[in-house]
């Protein structure tokens, strides 16, 4: 099934009714972020009292002075409480009782703090979202340089900082892993298959609210003592920390839930809700990196859930999984956490290369170089992925003699990562470049990103890898893979894809003043940083060598600089949506993409009717323009005559075949 | 709404972010605990008597403990004598410390024998109640109760045992803060000499962080307890 | 299907049909990678002399050990290998944003098309050449693992790259939160504050924990062990100068994570001995209340009752001598002292 034509299942969920709300309740009545505020707070405080019933009086609870099965039962009770609130359980427990459920989606702001089902709502909340988490584990991030401004003398106290880094860390991961795919995935996926909705609007926002959710969940570690491992979370060090460390468990094993509703859902949307004619060969580069990103993280997150599910028996029931000496093992905490994390880093790398290598033949007005190469560097990007995580263990003394063999794949990764250089560099040949502000971060994106990998190289040799191991030369490493690629290429996406969205366009200046402070004081904090790494300074240390002062400040004052930079974006956004909005043309860009062949901002229904889809996007700078799309399908019988929609039903026609057969709508009529 | 109400509404908003970031961030650096400083004591140059205790159960009487049922250290305040819940102390640099830690805790083996013996203090040597020692052999003190805790500083290479105590005494010390004058303890006695200006960490090598893996979970992990800073200052 | 041209197989350079989107090499239009080639090797080359010849000698970690020399080596190799590829992005970017920006008075029109979409003999040489790159750095890498015995990295409790020297010094790192003990199995099973080795001698580190995980890393000799509670893991390195380095954790194990350093020294083999001996006697008062020397230690481990650490492999109490040969290690170390014969290097 490729093709679905067909309306939203269950109308009333998506298209709002012609007068007012469906709903009889009055609107502060029903279901709403307050609500689901109300039931977390509830649900923490009767899973807290379940967990104390259990176990306190038990040996391990009085010793340790603290009741872990309180704290988890009370942060899984406030989830649940959290999604009873937000009104996410409502569909599934009236059909348990076999009743039906009252439509409720609105169409009045307060949409934006509700269970929304459609697409484009949960697209801008998880852009909200994901900012927020971005910004406060920023925030953790001047506190972390602020330690660091000098090297004995402390601003913050050990366990405070350890504390500090693990949630800087974990929270970054967190957003990371949704950074792309929530915001941008949710939003413009359906847009650019030439869809009316997802595949499954209620697992959609089921998987954004309990992003959400962790977001709290991981925010209570610090009122609860934090936890000192880290976002890597090494037993039996997890086995030690106190009860911060549950908030880490609980917040890990909440969100990998998100993670793999979200991946599953743009698996089924991306396979089942293409338009007519829209093949694998003429999909947006941005929906093949979507679509593998969704891959892994279905598959790859079940490994995290079960890992923390695991970590939580330990320090509740208490079972023995990560103690050696009671007969478990603290290598299976590490090999299960790396063989979530390390698809986890493709996850936060591979929708960034699909975001550059979808702006750059806008801005070039070239069609994108070696599309296939770069779809399968995609594919073998993401395969590969699977294979690489015991170089995070090159030092522990597990499996010594299967080093080279990590080595390999590790090293092999950087040829199908290749791909998407070449991509990029040969759309740029003999082009036409535009340094419009999100051109200037897709180019950002592959200065940032060739460091990064580089540097990927040494870590991968394990000889180098010996010093460099657990340094911050691996800190540098990954900062400039996450946030010098990732990052470079979300805001490179917001930048072009806020008139589509919002209907405004982003104030150019500023955004140059952006680009240029993002991009200037990112290189000058995580290059020096690489030196100190070489020089010994291992990773989340609050003391260090005396010398290394001189390194440490630059990179604190340029981090602080850094930070500034995000003021600016936000003062951006906020003056050009807001304050003083100014509308944006339909088509700024002149972008070839589906998503920009209908209205800016796009209608409930996306297209008016299901496009046909004739050409990929690229098609630019060709002597006998081809669009890209039909979008009124209806005057086929008209257009029959026309070489181009003659091909294209072909083409269509094929296209439907190729991936599963059956046909509907208008494709009937042509075969 | 005008424009300038907007800005307004904006920079309202972003004040109050900014007030709750800057609040957290304020209460949670609060929670550190205090210092005691030795500084002015004493006359330049000459000895400080730094005095220390050791709970097992630091209790909820003075201070304000977050965890009233961990052990701590306590440090002696000069002048006042009142005992302050904390392991954040200032010393004088270059000067000779003449420390006493009345050791209220009960005891058990150490996990590393290797700090049973006595290092870094004048004469590698201390005294256990009056009675001068190199070694203690934490099977088998020289009453029986192994090593209640461990006044370490490794990067001065200090190490001192401190002996522990009999549980079923009917002086011993239930919870916090103990008063040496009547109630069972051991007193350790000995001398360094502080290095220059720096930040100096000590921390206790028996794993008396109870309820956690390995016993150095909560207390041993936690600044104010069993771990903290010797701030040399000039 | 003329629509979908871009995503037709191709053949080969060769057959492709010169299209309309296919440029001539116009008399006109400048060949850019006769522009940007002489740029790119001219700076490359310079990179890399100078990478060589002048920072190369001082990079991290030195040359006290032969694992440090041969990280060293490593790195620099890598590094000129990865300094042309980097610059060559990076001429090619600033090429490119001069030579093909809009804002250019003469700024051609692109060509789309089908040649503009794909190029079999780029695509083909690119994919060659990377993987010609990574398979060389994954050969040069492993043969730089295996020959130096391990090269100073975590080889677990059964190496199966070791050196061939005979004489070697078994020294017992003991990670505990949060400091790191050392001891000496070949002196009377001494434990010491300090890491105190003899210069030009194979050293068999066997790193364990007491709790957490912990990573002994001394720095200027090249050496990386995670320390595992209840494993032994074990790494080789060789000493070749005399002086001070640094011993760090770098694995995070709680509060003091950062402050787990302190320093050790290389000396000369008659300065060790005379500092071993000597110590081995001031230590001998706690000596005789450790536990027996094991390769791990379980957390009962007790030297009055004898209740001893339990290896992995259940052998207990274990028996340096027997691993490392039949000599008693002890005679080993001072006849290696003594020996003017150097080891070899070996598998």
């Amino acid at each position: 099934m490729s093709v679905d034509v067909t309306p939203a299942v269950g109308v009333g969920e998506v298209q709002p009714p012609a007068s007012g709300l469906l709903s009889r309740r009055p609107a502060w009545l029903s279901q709403n972020l307050v609500t689901a505020l109300i039931l977390m707070v509830a649900g923490y405080a009767f899973g807290h009292w379940i967990g104390n019933v259990i176990s306190s009086g038990r040996v391990w609870v009085t010793t340790a002075a603290e009741n872990d099965a309180a704290i988890v039962l009370g942060l899984l009770f406030g989830v649940v409480g959290w999604l009873l609130g937000i009104g996410a359980l409502n569909y599934p427990l009236a059909k348990l009782i076999g009743r039906d459920t009252v439509p409720q989606e609105r169409t009045d702001w307060t949409k934006y703090f509700r269970f929304s089902l459609t697409h484009k709502v949960v697209g801008k909340q998880y852009l909200i979202m994901v900012l927020l988490f971005f910004f406060t584990g920023g925030l953790l991030a001047m506190a972390i340089r602020t330690e660091l401004l000098t090297p004995t003398t402390h601003i913050i106290g050990p366990g405070t900082y350890i504390s500090i880094v693990g949630e800087h860390g974990t929270i970054m991961m967190m957003m990371a892993s949704s950074l792309v795919v929530g915001p941008l995935g949710n939003y413009l996926i359906p847009l650019m298959i030439g869809s009316r909705r997802m595949a499954f609007p209620r697992i959609e926002a089921a998987s954004f609210w309990l992003f959400t959710a962790g977001y709290f969940v991981i925010l209570t570690a610090l009122p609860l003592g934090g936890f000192p491992t880290g976002w890597t979370g090494y037993a039996p060090l997890q086995n030690q920390a106190g009860v911060g460390m549950d908030s880490y468990l609980v917040g890990f094993l909440v969100i990998s839930l998100g993670m793999i509703l979200a991946g599953f859902n743009q698996i089924a949307t991306i396979i089942n809700y293409r338009a007519p004619g829209l093949t694998w060969g003429r999909m947006s580069i941005f929906v093949w990196s979507v679509l593998i990103t969704s891959v892994l993280l279905a598959t790859a997150s079940p490994t995290l859930t079960i890992a923390c599910v695991a970590g939580l028996l330990d320090r509740t029931v208490p079972t023995a999984f990560f103690l050696n000496v009671h007969g478990g093992s603290s290598y299976l905490w590490q090999n299960l956490f790396w063989f979530f994390g390390h698809p986890e880093v493709y996850i936060m790398a591979l929708p960034g290369f699909g975001i550059v290598a979808e702006l750059l033949p806008v801005f070039c007005r070239k069609p994108l170089f070696a599309y296939r190469v770069g779809a399968a560097g995609l594919v073998g990007v993401g395969l590969l992925s699977y294979f690489v995580w015991q170089h995070h263990l090159f030092q522990s003394g597990i499996n010594p003699d299967m080093r080279p063999l990590f080595m390999l794949t590790t090293e092999l990764i950087s040829i199908p990562t290749g791909f998407v250089f070449l991509i990029g560099l040969g759309t740029i040949y003999k082009s036409k470049m535009r340094f419009e502000v999100p051109m200037l971060f897709c180019l950002a994106f592959y200065f940032n990103f060739l460091i990064g990998g580089i540097t990927g190289v040494f870590l991968s040799d394990v000889p180098v890898n010996v010093t460099l191991h657990g340094g911050f030369f691996v800190l540098s490493h990954f900062h400039y893979t996450i946030l010098g690629g990732l990052v470079f290429a979300f805001f490179g996406g917001v930048y072009y894809w806020t008139p589509k969205v919002l209907g405004k366009t982003l104030n150019k200046r500023l955004g140059q003043i952006h680009f240029w402070m993002m991009f200037v004081f990112f290189n000058l904090t995580f290059f020096p940083l690489f030196l100190v790494g070489l020089f010994d300074q291992p990773r989340r240390v609050f003391e260090y060598a005396v010398r290394l002062q001189t390194l440490n400040d630059f990179a604190s004052v340029s981090a602080y600089l850094l930070g500034a930079s995000f003021v600016v974006f936000v003062v951006n956004f906020v003056w050009s949506i807001w304050i003083d909005p100014k509308t944006a043309p339909a088509n700024p860009w002149d972008s070839n993409g589906l998503e920009w062949q209908t209205e800016s901002p796009p209608p409930w229904y996306n297209f008016e009717r299901i496009p046909v889809v004739l050409a990929d996007p690229y098609h630019y700078s060709e002597p006998v323009p081809v669009p890209v799309a039909d979008l009124a399908p209806d005057n086929f019988a008209e257009a029959a005559g026309n070489g181009v929609a003659a091909a294209a039903m072909a083409g269509a026609g094929t296209g439907g075949a190729s991936s599963g057969g059956s046909s509907a709508g208008t494709q009937d009529g042509s075969d | 709404m005008s424009r300038s109400w907007r800005i307004a509404i904006v920079l309202g908003l972003f004040a109050c972010a900014v007030v709750l970031v800057v609040f957290t961030a304020m209460a949670y650096i609060a929670t550190s605990p205090p210092t005691v400083s030795y500084l002015d004591s004493q006359p330049p140059g000459a000895t400080v008597h730094l005095v220390m205790q050791t709970d097992g159960v630091v209790g909820s009487a003075t201070g304000g403990a977050a965890h009233p049922t961990w052990v701590s250290y306590r440090i002696r305040t000069p002048k006042t004598h009142a005992w302050t819940h904390t392991t954040l102390v200032y010393l004088p640099a270059h000067s000779r410390i003449d420390v006493t830690i009345y050791q209220f805790d009960s005891g058990s083996p150490l996990r590393n024998q290797h700090f049973g013996m006595v290092t870094g203090t004048i004469g590698n040597d201390a005294k256990l109640n009056g009675k001068t020692f190199k070694v203690l052999n934490s099977y088998d003190t020289p009453n029986g109760q192994g090593v209640g805790h461990t006044f370490t500083v490794p990067s001065l290479g200090i190490n001192v045992p401190l002996e522990g105590n009999d549980t079923s005494k009917k002086t011993f010390c239930t919870y916090g803060p103990c008063d040496p004058a009547t109630q069972l303890h051991t007193k350790t006695t000995f001398a360094f000499t502080t290095p220059g200006v720096g930040n100096y960490r000590f921390q206790c090598f028996i794993p008396c962080g109870g309820g956690r893996y390995a016993g150095n979970g909560g207390a041993m992990q936690t600044l104010g307890y069993m771990g903290g800073f010797l701030e040399v200052r000039a | 299907m003329s629509e979908d041209t871009g995503f037709q197989p191709q053949s080969g350079a060769g057959a492709q049909p010169p299209g309309p989107g296919r440029t001539p090499p116009a008399g006109g239009q400048p060949h850019h990678f006769r522009r940007m080639i002489p740029i790119w090797l001219a700076l490359a080359l310079a990179c890399d002399l100078i990478w060589w010849f002048v920072v190369g000698p001082h990079v991290p970690p030195g040359d006290m050990s032969t694992s440090a020399v041969g990280a060293q080596f490593d790195f620099n190799v890598l590094f000129l290998a990865a300094a042309p590829v980097v610059l060559a992005v990076w001429v090619y970017l600033a090429y490119a944003v001069w030579t093909w920006r809009a804002s250019r008075a003469d700024a051609p029109e692109p060509v789309g098309g089908p040649a503009a979409r794909s190029n079999f003999k780029v695509q083909f040489w690119w994919i060659a050449i990377t993987t010609v790159v990574v398979l060389a750095a994954f050969v040069f890498g492993t043969v730089e693992l295996i020959v130096p015995a391990g090269a100073g990295g975590a080889e677990g409790p059964n190496p199966i790259w070791k050196p061939t020297a005979k004489h070697m010094l078994v020294v017992q790192v003991i990670a505990q939160q949060w400091k790191f003990t050392y001891r000496y199995p070949s002196y009377g099973g001494m434990q010491t504050n300090t890491l105190v080795l003899p210069n030009n001698t194979w050293i068999a580190f066997h790193v364990t924990s007491l709790d957490v995980i912990h990573s002994f890393w001394a720095y200027q000799i090249g050496v990386k062990v995670d320390a595992n509670p209840q494993l032994d893991d074990v790494a080789y390195t060789k000493t070749r100068q005399t002086g001070t380095f640094t011993v760090r954790c770098s694995e995070l194990c709680g509060i003091w994570h950062g402050a787990m350093f302190d320093y050790g020294k290389v000396l000369s083999k008659s300065a060790f001995d005379h500092w071993a001996t000597t110590t081995e006697k001031k230590q001998a008062v706690n000596t005789k209340y450790l536990p027996p020397f094991a390769w791990t230690y379980s957390p009962t481990a007790n030297g009055a009752t004898g209740a001893t650490g339990v290896n992995t492999s259940g052998q207990s109490p274990f028996s340096p001598e027997q691993h490392y040969g039949a000599t008693p290690a002890r005679k080993l170390v001072r006849s290696s002292l003594t020996s003017t014969a150097t080891p070899t290097t070996g598998t």
